[in-house]
């Protein structure tokens, strides 16, 4: 029988399938980090379990963690001590910790690819939504609650009803300038924030197999932004690339074995998904957000719609996400002025978005009325920067190149956008007070924000390609 | 119809059966994650006393005074069921959010939609998801518009919901595993547990 690639890795993960309950699916690996476990290690003392297969988990310190000075103990006391908390938990219960001082350490979703914990067919879970990120190797990779990460410290397996498919393929070329933010900024734009729900998104086409694994990491991180479960890309040559040689890639006649297996991942040609959607990559423009969801973005030199056109029962929460921006109805965001552009998170915080950051604002300088914090996604991304001179570009264009750590993209640490600012960010989330209180975000990529940053306002940056080529 | 379910360890998990109770509304849509409890509330490493922080930056002024227009602060409204519209509870997988609005004295929430993450972390806590039609929803919005007190009657094990007043009822879906769960106070892990043969047999075959 044909299935989906979805559906080849889930049947091969079910230890138990019977009617009427959930499936029992078996975890490969599970990704902790501070914020999401404490309650879950208590719920195993409670229950005087130990962890059912300690080294199939893998813990860090990211989302509490401050971005400077890292090495110093944390001076906010409720984060150090839930920082400390994770250490102690770790060590009780025989868990890999890749904590504060780390050369491995950084956002949790960062350092799973660059690793090579993350592999095509494997099941990874984490108490936290963008797990999806995973998907770009073709894994089988969604967030969890709590309970759920205490079921799978129990067990390694978790109760999941099988998810519905939905393939969205992207064909064509992209335009200069339009990267994998906008891609997906677009089709979250297309669908709305939760078109994808109850689903697993295959992404396809020319325009997703010509990314770089970066790249598709970016697509897959936003899944969940449109309400889906999770988002997977079949593997390729690039993705084995990328894999072999990393630091727990399996190797010699393992990476032989694993190859093969990893080649026999992808949807048969007569696979049937629940849903299919198709789009031009050709369509897309660089994106921006101007409310409160991440489906609220736009094309960059497009107008906010009206309010009045909105469907009726939507009216009330859409002027509200305007009210909130401080934006009108039919506006053109292009130059307005902004305050601060954060390029960082699990969506946008890789080696490649930096260089391609660095190579744009080399020999340019930040617009005065600018803030502009450069947070790498790990340890070693930040190390590699700085290998490859990166530091010293955003140095003279007075970026400040911080430490690893998921930073302003949720602020629980310091680096909170102030109330009423306007917050360019690389991150995945726009909601209300999501960057600091009253903060004001626009989700954009890499290249957008820079250009912002440059320009203090936001700028379509493909006018500045335009002139640098020319 | 019930199932008949094989458990390690019995948890005492919150029961839900049936409740008649007056509703919080709150008609806005894509509710997240972050409005629920916003993330500078996560760093609690307890489940108890989110409920505190609940839709905080909608109910409270940066100087902690209570915003009057919030419908929480507002005394004409109570009751153990919050209303709200839909795509409730998407972004964060926060399980902190199921345990706000519990915590906060809520047993169920009804929503035209709900977020897939928060829809499991809810029934993973005894709170009940209730996903019930666009019309039904806007006829609950508009029963409680005119009589904060209008109460619905919530029924788990005929899967029920009813707006007391009008008598308009509707049925709503939820899986029969988590169902049982509900009204018997057990959870996942106990399920699980009671398979770890099984689950060192899938190991070894694999």
């Amino acid at each position: 029988m044909s299935k989906t690639l979805v559906e080849k890795i889930w049947d091969a993960h079910v230890v138990k399938s019977e009617e009427g309950f959930p499936d029992i699916l078996y975890i490969d690996t599970h990704l902790i980090h501070e914020v999401t476990s404490p309650q879950a290690f208590d719920g195993l003392r409670k229950r005087g379990l130990p962890v059912f297969r300690p080294k199939q988990t893998v813990a860090t310190a990211d989302h509490n963690v401050p971005t400077l000075n890292q090495l110093l103990p944390i001076k906010e006391e409720l984060s150090r001590y839930q920082v400390d908390m994770l250490t102690k938990n770790c060590a009780e219960f025989g868990i890999e910790l890749y904590g504060l001082g780390h050369p491995f350490q950084g956002i949790v979703h960062v350092i799973g690819p660059e690793l090579g914990i993350t592999l095509p067919g494997k099941t990874m879970v984490c108490g936290d939504s963008h797990t999806s990120t995973h998907g770009a190797f073709g894994a089988i990779a969604f967030g969890i609650g709590t309970s759920q990460v205490e079921q799978v410290f129990a067990t390694q397996c978790l109760l999941q009803s099988k998810p519905k498919t939905m393939k969205i393929e992207v064909n064509g070329e992209l335009g200069p300038g339009v990267g994998a933010k906008d891609i997906i900024l677009y089709i979250i734009a297309q669908i709305s924030a939760a078109g994808g729900t109850g689903y697993f998104i295959e992404y396809a086409g020319s325009a997703i197999e010509s990314l770089s694994m970066e790249a598709r990491m970016t697509i897959c991180n936003m899944s969940i932004e449109m309400g889906a479960r999770g988002g997977l890309i079949a593997p390729d040559q690039t993705t084995f690339d990328y894999i072999k040689g990393r630091e727990f890639a399996p190797a010699g006649e393992e990476w032989d074995k694993a190859l093969a297996y990893w080649k026999t991942l992808y949807s048969d040609a007569d696979a049937k998904f629940d849903s299919v959607l198709t789009f031009d990559a050709a369509d897309i423009a660089p994106m921006i957000t101007y409310g409160t969801n991440p489906g609220m973005g736009m094309g960059i030199q497009e107008h906010i719609p009206a309010t009045a056109a909105q469907p009726e029962t939507e009216k009330v929460s859409y002027k509200k996400a305007l009210d909130y921006m401080g934006f009108d109805d039919n506006a053109s965001l292009i130059g307005k002025p902004i305050d601060y552009v954060f390029i960082g998170s699990c969506t946008n915080s890789r080696i490649e978005d930096l260089r391609e950051v660095a190579d744009f604002v080399k020999g340019k300088r930040k617009a005065d009325n600018v803030t502009v914090w450069i947070v790498p996604g790990s340890k070693q991304v930040e190390q590699q920067a700085k290998n490859e001179g990166l530091d010293k570009i955003f140095e003279a264009a007075g970026f400040q190149l911080r430490e690893p750590g998921c930073s302003a993209c949720l602020g629980m640490n310091e680096d909170k956008i102030p109330a009423g600012k306007y917050c360019v960010s690389t991150s995945n989330r726009n909601f209300e007070g999501r960057q600091g209180q009253n903060a004001r975000t626009l989700l954009a990529s890499p290249l957008t924000a820079a250009a912002a940053a440059v320009t203090g306002k936001i700028t379509d940056v493909r006018e500045m390609l335009e002139k640098v080529e020319g | 119809m019930l199932l008949s379910i094989p458990y390690l360890i019995l948890i005492n998990m919150k029961k839900f059966t049936k409740l008649t109770s007056a509703v919080v509304p709150l008609n806005i849509e894509n509710i997240d994650t972050d409005q629920i409890i916003p993330a500078r509330f996560l760093k609690a490493t307890t489940r108890e006393g989110f409920g505190e922080n609940l839709f905080r930056d909608w109910r409270y002024n940066g100087d902690n005074t209570p915003k009057p227009e919030f419908v929480m602060n507002n005394p004409t409204y109570s009751g153990q069921v919050l209303v709200a519209g839909k795509n409730f509870g998407c972004g964060s997988s926060r399980e902190h959010a199921a345990w706000a609005i519990q915590d906060a004295g809520f047993d169920a929430v009804i929503s035209s939609f709900f977020a897939d993450i928060f829809k499991g972390n809810a029934l993973n806590n005894g709170l009940l998801p209730i996903q019930v039609s666009d019309d039904f929803l806007a006829q609950i919005f508009k029963a409680v518009e005119q009589d904060p007190k209008s109460a619905l009657e919530v029924d788990l094990e005929n899967q029920t919901v009813t707006i007391v007043e009008t008598g308009a009822q509707e049925s709503f879906e939820i899986n029969p595993y988590k169902k049982s769960c509900l009204i018997n106070g057990y959870d996942d892990i106990d399920f699980i547990l009671a398979q770890t043969k099984l689950i060192e047999e899938f190991e070894q075959a694999r």
